[in-house]
């Protein structure tokens, strides 16, 4: 068996065991990042000396390889967002969800490629150049943690860490075929993750497995006081509580989310992944969730008008890059922002911008909050009813490189399955559940109620345990692969 | 919704940004795309919900205060575009 097809928790274990050398298993990643970064340049910046090798015993995953999206702080090493305005930034501080897989004995090998500021849904707005689906190089692996997946399932690392606004673990994670969760809100700390959206964004794991995506949850769960959002809840508890025993479990499939729009291919697989759960226990029933209409503009109008805010910051004087040739001080502030953000980041910054100014508030933003709370309490009734919910991650597969980048609104509606999770801050997961007929990968979406992530993550090992979507890899540079 | 290049001009103001002749005349075309298809939410009758900024009733997070050092001066100018040993520069702003 080759060693980058193992899930992290099998290298671990095998590196505790010493059937696997640390040395082994860095060469390992090594060879495969050598192989594919020129392809998929999944990586915005590779460590040539990683941590020297940590504690073995330290967790279920020390000693295993993995790699940070580019918008979370790492001590020293440059951390970019994939803007250009960030220049060689690198941050005087470790985000908290690095201290503390750090401390878990993670090998991080380094930063991968994103949407800039995660604002994207193909990685194509990356000023760096745009991430290619490993398994088709001419199409996006999904945004905005499309580094994140692409490294995941290419193999170049067992497993990553990305960011959740409004579906960048998710959406990604099913286009490159991995397993990708977003937390409950205020379960992870968000400390040393640069804010796009903040009442949003949320840190997960992209890994081969949902038992893999449990192990990470459990070393960066847990309260941390320098996020005030930061919920108190046990660490540690997540892969010891999976059973795969969905018996008694009621899902609910969401008639509004297989309707018009919805790719035929990946209606027939998520709706054969129900069948799969039922064979394991679970109910199924479908409902309706008549709020689907509204979720993207809420979304865009609340994540923008975060965006505007969080975005002031950078303005060429405190860290990062400035703009030459100008003349006073708010001449320095507009031409380095307006030459070192990208159209996608200005667009929601002036979108943002309109939302909250004088005359629009009340009609956008404050509409906008309102309609957020119907959502929640769409979500909350139907959690009344069912201990969780099946939907699609994404109304596609993977489209080809530059056919969404020419049409915005097209891009923000593709984000309907997966927005709402993150306005009513709830836990969800993308898994692997079959391919198209072009051979790209389809994936489901487990929803389930706030603090309900363990029965999410349950139910995705349940499937994993009779499927296996999630061990397929593609065959990239030659050999390597299926 | 109609958005005219007076109003992107003004939002540009506040967001700091001073898009070239062309960039602005694109951008326009889509925000008032992006901001037509917002009124979708019209739709929805709103009257008495109250807006949610916060999905979980987290407030008032208090820790005790205790002392601890900051960042290291040296350390954050290293980042700065122009710095000196002390300070980050900018224009003279006040005659």
């Amino acid at each position: 068996m080759e060693l980058t097809k193992l899930t992290a928790l099998e290298l671990g274990e095998r590196l505790r065991s010493g059937e696997v050398s640390q040395a082994e298993a860095l060469a390992a990643a090594r060879a495969r990042i050598d192989a594919c970064q020129g392809e998929t340049r999944a990586f915005l910046t590779v460590l040539d000396d990683p941590a020297p090798a940590p504690d073995l015993a330290a967790s279920p995953l020390a000693g295993v390889p993995m790699a940070y999206k580019d918008n979370i702080c790492t001590r020293g090493v440059r951390t970019t967002c994939a803007s250009k305005i960030l220049g060689d930034f690198a941050p005087p501080y470790d985000a908290t969800v690095v201290e503390r897989l750090t401390a878990a004995g993670a090998v991080s090998l380094g930063k991968l490629n994103l949407d800039e500021f995660a604002m994207g849904s193909t990685t194509e707005t990356s000023f760096y150049g745009p991430v290619r689906n490993p398994w088709d190089l001419t199409r996006v692996p999904g945004g905005s943690s499309g580094g994140a997946a692409a490294a995941v399932a290419a193999g170049m690392v067992w497993y990553a860490i990305g960011s959740d606004t409004g579906g960048s673990i998710r959406q990604p994670a099913a286009y490159c075929g991995v397993t990708g969760m977003k937390p409950t809100y205020g379960t992870v700390s968000r400390y040393g993750l640069i804010a796009y959206a903040s009442s949003l964004d949320q840190m997960g794991p992209i890994a081969r497995s949902a038992a893999d995506c449990a192990a990470v949850l459990d070393l960066m769960q847990g309260k941390d006081r320098r996020d005030a959002t930061s919920l108190d809840v046990p660490a540690g508890s997540l892969l010891a509580s999976l059973t795969g025993d969905l018996r008694g479990k009621k899902i609910g499939i969401p008639a509004d989310c297989f309707g018009e729009g919805l790719d035929g291919e990946v209606r027939a697989a998520v709706l054969a992944a129900a069948q799969v759960l039922k064979g394991r226990g679970a109910q199924l029933e479908e409902f309706s969730l008549p709020i689907m209409e509204y979720v993207v503009p809420a979304y865009y109008i609340i994540a923008c008008a975060e965006a505007s805010s969080n975005l002031s910051r950078f303005d060429g004087v405190k860290y990062g890059w400035r703009a030459e040739g100008y003349e006073d001080l708010t001449d320095l502030y507009n031409r380095t922002r307006t030459e070192g953000f990208g159209s996608e980041v200005k667009r929601r910054i002036l979108l943002g911008t309109f939302v909250l100014s004088t005359g629009y508030y009340d009609a956008y933003y404050k509409k906008a909050l309102q309609v957020k709370a119907v959502i929640k309490e769409a979500f909350d009734r139907a959690f009344e009813q069912y201990d969780l919910l099946l939907l699609p991650v994404s109304p596609t597969t993977a489209p080809r490189l530059g056919e969404s980048l020419s049409d915005p609104l097209k891009m923000y509606l593709s984000d309907i399955y997966t927005v709402s999770v993150n306005l009513a801050g709830l836990p969800g997961l993308s898994m692997p559940c079959g391919f198209d007929s072009q051979g790209m990968p389809i994936g489901a979406q487990l929803v389930g109620p706030a603090l309900g992530d363990a029965a999410v993550l349950n139910a995705a090992h349940a499937y994993q345990l009779d499927t296996d979507w999630h061990t397929r890899s593609p065959s990239l540079k030659g050999g390597d692969g299926k | 919704m109609k958005i005219t290049t007076e109003m992107v001009d003004y939002i540009s103001t506040l967001s700091r940004l001073k898009l070239p002749p062309e960039e602005k005349e694109r951008m326009t075309g889509e925000l008032e795309q992006i901001v037509s298809y917002m009124d979708i939410l019209n739709r929805l009758d709103t009257s008495g919900v109250e807006p949610m900024s916060h999905v979980f009733p987290v407030k008032n997070v208090m820790r005790s205060d205790e002392v601890e050092p900051s960042a290291d001066r040296a350390e954050l100018l290293k980042n700065a575009p122009v710095p000196d040993e002390e300070a980050f520069l900018v224009p003279r702003t006040v005659e």
